[in-house]
């Protein structure tokens, strides 16, 4: 009875990580395919798919645009989010708890609805579609995560470190770069992890508000319009390999406490 | 011309409609230590902070060194603190920690590191220069945060509890080392504290504090041996307490009615009043001696015997609400459950203001 329990729960447990990971899995392996279609059989491995991969200018300059719409966006993102944690933790605001309710609000609203948002509204302030504009609708999408990580990590304990600073004869804004920021460094290069990975891999808002300079998702899409072929799972194989090294530095960041 | 280093002149707090400071007074002399001695919510913290800078009084002013600082922000004024958790820089090495307010200051980093050593000399942590605070113990956080504090060289040094977090025998190793700190560099220092055995160890002036105001001030010696209230008597060390009314008086004498029998006092006060009196643990005897002042007979309800000494509780035969609380030599034989007169020497019996 025991040992069957067992080997159930083993066939679940493989089951779920099946359903989770063969996805990624068959698209990691065919991006390997020697052969001109990502179908069995395999006939790799290979890394020609690979090649053509990085002799794609357009591909390769994509891939640039969405690092740097990804690392610029981000920073900006956690800036903005950690002035604002900070304001709220340190002064009584009123209707403080309605104000933070307002900046955490855009992450139970789909990408969708926020990316058709800034379109009207840009066409109106007359900016053009560009990877400005996307990087703008990553701000704000990412802007409330961000926020949500650093106010939670921002204890009172920290109050009387600032105090000290303070007492000691540090002007404001050093209290903030000389003592906040790096007590709150973990929570700070959480929020910006996260929010690389969820702005490399967007595309709703990057592909409503991009038109010629593009980020790789949209790439990507554009390159499965004509059709499954190796090329396509060995770019997405690359994007999968990059959101993983982000998510490992967020894990580190975040969840790595250093002994008090 | 020889104005205090700290005048603090009629202070009153509020935290919303909750009054926590009720037009205090004092003054600090220069070199001097002082302990701020109250119970929890005396108030005695906040003074501190408004002393510091952290807190705008709601009424009257703080001047230090003559000057008005009653709103001067805490790092323009010429006070550090220490605080009760040591408000370590995490990030930074022990020698940046002492450094920083030398850094505020733009004094450049061959200096300030020279200068963060000798604070940490001073107070026997120089080994631990390049060490994070979080790899020291509590007490050698203390140290460094004490060093952080002295390294800029304040007129007044305030201290929140600096001891509260140390284990009791770490706690009185610490008390002998700040009062020898405190002599060598001569600043004066202000700290807070609810333990009496500190605030006598330690302070030259003590101020004990209840609700908000200031209940009595004074050398600790004096505070001890004639405390100004009945509260004082009773936080700054043990006292047996007697109400009584004035039934007679004299030329320089008035007798006290006390429900243990009367007691004549060297001093005259107006027929008919209300007095309380109290008597120190030390000064109770077993049994009559003569010339010293009747004070009835008492049920001992318990002997706690302390090494040098044993303490005794009792209550009183004449008056159940009475309690005696006495130190008696560590020979004495007496027993709980054991019948006892008490009396006591009479020049020791303290007359309280109330």
């Amino acid at each position: 009875m025991h040992r069957i329990v067992r080997i159930a729960s083993w066939i679940y447990a493989l089951a779920v990580y099946g359903f989770i990971f063969l996805p990624v899995v068959v698209l990691v392996l065919f991006s390997l395919q020697s052969t001109s279609f990502p179908i069995p059989p395999f006939t790799g491995p290979s890394l020609r798919w690979y090649e053509a991969v990085l002799s794609d200018r357009r591909l390769t300059s994509a891939l640039v645009n969405s690092l740097s719409v990804a690392v610029l966006s981000s920073a900006t993102a956690v800036t903005l989010s950690f002035l604002s944690a900070w304001g709220f933790a340190r002064f009584v605001l009123p209707g403080s708890g309605l104000l933070r309710g307002l900046i955490t609000l855009p992450l139970t609203v789909s990408y969708l609805i926020i990316g058709m948002g800034l379109l009207v509204l840009f066409n109106w302030a007359g900016v053009p579609k560009s990877l400005l504009a996307a990087g703008i609708g990553h701000v704000v999408i990412n802007l409330p995560l961000c926020f949500a990580i650093i106010y939670s990590q921002m204890g009172d304990h920290q109050i009387n470190i600032e105090r000290a600073a303070r007492d000691l004869g540090a002007p404001e804004w050093k209290v903030l770069l000389l003592i906040s920021v790096p007590v709150m460094a973990p929570a700070i290069f959480a929020g910006f992890f996260l929010s690389m990975t969820f702005s490399w891999d967007e595309f709703v808002i990057s592909f409503l508000l991009t038109r010629f300079d593009t980020t790789l998702p949209v790439e990507i899409w554009n390159l499965l319009r004509s059709g499954l072929n190796p090329k396509t799972n060995a770019v997405g194989s690359l994007v999968f390999a990059v959101s993983i090294v982000l998510v490992v530095f967020f894990e580190l960041t975040l969840l790595r406490r250093k002994p008090a | 011309m020889n104005a205090p280093l700290v005048d603090i002149r009629d202070v009153s707090h509020r935290f919303g409609q909750h009054p926590v400071l009720k037009s205090v007074s004092l003054t600090i002399e220069t070199g001097s230590y002082t302990i701020l001695l109250g119970p929890s919510g005396s108030g005695k913290t906040t003074l501190l902070s408004i002393l510091g800078g952290f807190v705008n009084p709601s009424e009257g002013k703080v001047l230090i060194r003559g000057q008005d600082c009653t709103f001067v922000p805490p790092a323009k004024r010429p006070t550090t603190t220490v605080f009760q958790d040591y408000a370590l820089f995490p990030h930074m090495s022990v020698g940046g920690n002492v450094g920083f307010g030398l850094r505020m200051q733009g004094v450049d980093g061959a200096t300030r590191a020279a200068k963060a050593r000798e604070a940490l000399a001073l107070v026997g942590l120089a080994a631990a220069f390049d060490k994070k605070p979080h790899h020291l113990s509590g007490g050698q956080r203390q140290r460094v945060a004490l060093a952080r504090a002295l390294v800029i060289e304040p007129a007044v040094l305030l201290l929140d509890e600096p001891l509260g977090a140390l284990d009791l025998k770490l706690r009185r190793q610490m008390q002998d080392e700040l009062k020898a700190i405190q002599k060598r560099v001569g600043t004066a220092f202000i700290h807070v504290t609810h333990d009496q055995e500190e605030a006598m160890a330690l302070a030259d002036h003590c101020v004990v504090m209840n609700d908000g105001r200031i209940e009595d001030e004074g050398p600790p010696e004096r505070v001890y041996a004639r405390p100004a209230t009945r509260f004082s008597a009773t936080f700054m060390g043990e006292s047996t307490i007697l109400a009584g009314t004035v039934v007679e008086t004299g030329d320089r004498t008035s007798t006290v009615a006390t429900p243990v029998g009367p007691v004549l006092l060297p001093s005259a006060l107006p027929l008919g009043s209300a007095a309380a009196l109290a008597i120190r643990p030390e000064h109770l005897v077993l049994g009559t001696t003569s010339g010293g002042t009747k004070l009835g007979k008492a049920d001992v309800s318990d002997v706690v015997f302390q090494g040098s000494f044993k303490r005794m509780l009792a209550t009183s035969v004449e008056e159940p609400s009475l309690q005696f609380i006495a130190k008696l030599p560590a020979t004495a034989t007496v027993r709980p459950g054991d019948t006892v007169a008490i009396s006591c020497d009479t020049d020791q019996i303290i007359l309280l203001a109330d």
